[in-house]
């Protein structure tokens, strides 16, 4: 079939089941452009700034499952998607990043808009590739979406100089790759199954630690039952919220130094750790050494490079979470740890039902967010931002079945909006939360844009205390010598923002209207702005 | 300690940035990379000498093989491979001291490969400590250049990676 390079993209698109595109059209990436407007059933979202992009792909990728996909034009453009490409590579997130190029016979002559990239993301993108001959293609973009999306997934970029969009070639499309080098791993070794098996069976008190790869590897559900067969306690890095609703016996909370006392002595306490899908990061586990010293741990992940980088496993299980869970389910399994899950249990219980001074003037940002979780859809979809609104919200969040997403590795400020706008364009229906900080609301604002011309009716918890949280807090404490550059001078009006794009806006400021208003402000249709009036002085600590 | 590894990836652009931006990203030390096409022209093969230890090599193989041109990943077990380094040096030289610096050449395999009326060239192919001696052996005669190629490595006997 002869066709120009833009035909072949779009055509490979469509092959793919792309359904959905979050990009920045421009000068180099034009001819490509132009066949989208060809390709009605390719829906496009046009971003704000790129770097939005780069998240709205990656919240569509984690609700649907399927690869997310953003396209920008060259230069600035490209060099603005890099943050949105690296918080991907962080969370393991699929994601194909398209980027038009300048014309490959002026590559290297730094001419207008030309930026390497492919050079630029090599050390946080999973693969890329610099389009030389459009007949290629078809084969690049079967690559691209099998790379992303398989084993551990990760973003993969495509960078297309303009004259190979407009090159004729003959081209037939693959319907498999093989990639030579590239066979990831997906069953667990049987022997190895064995073994584990058999220090499970030895255990008395083990715990399971759970991360963001059980989702990638959509196996929720496995871990449930895995769970529940076995009455294994389980505890959850911060990529492994809402696995488990907050209140499952099981659940003993999230592990830290951000996370719940419960979880952080179910950890330290247990006798034998089984790590699904965590690459045993700092801010989960701030010292392996102490941990391996401690009690022997299996780790089960499917990047055989995440086996001893942090900590070294006594039994290793490289493979897909959900096929190894499955194989363990078929397994006998036989765990008695009724006692060790019920003292832990009632520790659990005593953090969960803490009852809370009420407070007027400001609001209590623990009330806030077990309120607003207790009133949420089983179904809903809560992002998160970064810094203290991520932690209030990830350690006091009541999570009833709702899925909870933020961005754990790189913890990119201004993730959780455009999140929320990619689910919303997969799952219109779906109930979407987020929750975010007056600092960074201020980065991704300009996506409202999104939120009005979808006509999208996304909720806003916007926490405000004028000040950027996190890092008072950790201005305030020695060896610094208090805050500085972080009081949000000059901040705008945020309800006449929100209405400026037509959203309307309510108030909280004191607990007892907390219930109140949350409900008022849920029941509302079409978007709402929530601006819940915090202490400055609020830690994540309280 | 020094630990040789072998790497078949696929012949394509950009290779090689890949993973020497692989190296400098995880801290890991490169003592010498050495790469050149295989029988096969789709396929090359780089040779790393790293200076760690056994954790550290186990993590670089590994990072080797998350990337998507990377074919194969070897440590070689010393002993079990024959290593060889190229080395060119040149040497101030005149007629008084030509025929020590020849002796030299003599005892230590080394190839003349250029003389002039103030200098001489030679080249030697041989394990990275012999070089060495050659190269100190050189010093006195006053070394104006020196290039080495860094160590290429494959398993003796049948065996291949």
């Amino acid at each position: 079939m002869e066709m120009t390079g833009a035909q072949i993209l779009v055509e490979g698109l469509r092959r793919e089941g792309v359904s959905q595109i979050f990009g920045y059209a421009g000068a180099t990436i034009c001819p490509i452009v132009d066949e989208l407007r060809a390709a009605p059933e390719i829906g496009y979202t046009l971003v704000r700034t790129e770097q939005n992009a780069g998240h709205m792909a990656s919240g569509y990728a984690r609700v649907t499952g399927k690869v997310g996909v953003c396209l920008v034009t060259s230069g600035p453009r490209a060099t603005n998607l890099i943050t949105g490409i690296a918080t991907a590579y962080l969370d393991s997130i699929p994601m194909v990043a398209i980027t038009g190029q300048v014309p490959s016979h002026l590559l290297g002559r730094d001419i207008f808009q030309e930026v390497d990239i492919t050079g630029a993301v090599s050390a946080f993108s999973k693969h890329s590739y610099l389009v030389k001959d459009a007949a290629r293609l078809p084969r690049i973009l079967k690559e691209a979406f099998y790379i992303a999306a398989s084993g551990r997934p990760g973003p993969v970029l495509i960078d297309i100089p303009i004259d190979m969009q407009e090159q004729m070639a003959d081209v037939s499309f693959p319907s498999e790759v093989d990639i030579r080098g590239y066979h990831p791993s997906v069953r667990g070794n049987d022997k190895q199954i064995a073994h584990v098996v058999e220090a499970i069976s030895r255990a008395k008190q083990p715990v399971i630690c759970a991360g963001g790869g059980v989702f990638l590897a959509d196996a929720a559900a496995e871990l449930l039952s895995f769970a529940e067969r076995t009455g294994i306690p389980v505890v959850t890095t911060m990529m492994g919220l809402s696995l488990l609703p907050t209140d499952h016996p099981l659940n003993m909370g999230m592990i830290g130094s951000h996370g719940n006392v419960c979880a952080n002595k179910a950890l330290a306490k247990s006798d034998l750790l089984i790590m699904i899908g965590t690459r045993v990061a700092d801010r989960a586990i701030l010292s392996p050494d102490e941990i391996k010293r401690r009690m022997p741990s299996i780790h089960i992940d499917v990047d055989p490079a995440e086996i001893g980088k942090n900590i070294q496993p006594e039994l290793p299980l490289v493979g897909n979470a959900k096929v190894i869970l499955n194989q363990l389910l078929e397994r006998d399994l036989s765990v008695d740890a009724k006692d060790w899950v019920a003292a832990l249990r009632s520790r659990r219980e005593e953090e969960l039902s803490r009852e809370e001074p009420l407070q007027s003037g400001s609001v209590t940002p623990r009330l806030l967010m077990k309120c607003l979780g207790q009133r949420l859809r089983p179904d809903a979809a809560v992002c998160t931002d970064v810094g203290q609104n991520q932690i209030w919200a990830c350690r006091h969040l009541w999570l009833g079945g709702c899925r909870f997403l933020t961005s754990g590795g790189l913890g990119t400020m201004g993730y959780a909006l455009p999140a929320a706008i990619g689910v919303k364009t997969a799952q219109p229906e779906r109930q979407t939360v987020v929750i975010c900080g007056d600092g960074s609301f201020q980065m991704a604002m300009n996506e409202l844009a999104a939120v009005r011309a979808g006509g999208m009716d996304l909720k806003i918890v916007l926490i405000q205390n004028g000040v950027l949280g996190l890092v008072n807090q950790i201005q305030s404490t020695p060896p610094y010598h208090g805050p500085f550059g972080v009081e949000l001078d000059g901040s705008p009006d945020f309800a006449a923002v929100a209405a400026a794009y037509g959203i309307p806006s309510m108030y909280v400021e004191s607990d007892g209207d907390v219930e109140r208003t949350l409900d008022r402000f849920l029941a509302a249709p079409g978007a709402g702005l929530l601006i819940a009036r915090v202490a400055p002085t609020a830690s994540t600590n309280d | 300690m020094k630990q040789t590894i072998s790497v078949l990836v696929e012949n394509q652009a950009g290779v090689l940035n890949r993973i020497t931006s692989l190296f400098s990203r995880r801290a890991f030390n490169i003592h010498s990379l050495a790469v050149g096409v295989t029988d096969d022209p789709a396929i090359s093969r780089i040779t790393i000498i790293v200076e760690s230890g056994n954790s550290v090599v186990e993590q670089v193989e590994k990072q080797l093989n998350k990337l998507v041109e990377v074919i194969k990943v070897r440590t070689l077990d010393e002993g079990t491979f024959i290593g060889r380094e190229l080395m060119i040096l040149k040497v101030s030289a005149n007629a008084k001291t030509r025929p020590d610096i020849m002796t030299l050449c003599d005892i230590c395999g080394a190839k003349v490969s250029d003389v002039s009326t103030t200098s001489m060239t030679m080249e030697v192919s041989d394990t990275p400590d012999r070089l060495d001696t050659f190269q100190e052996m050189m010093r006195k005669f006053n070394i104006l250049e020196v290039v080495r190629t860094g160590v290429i490595a494959l398993q003796k006997g049948a065996g291949k990676i």
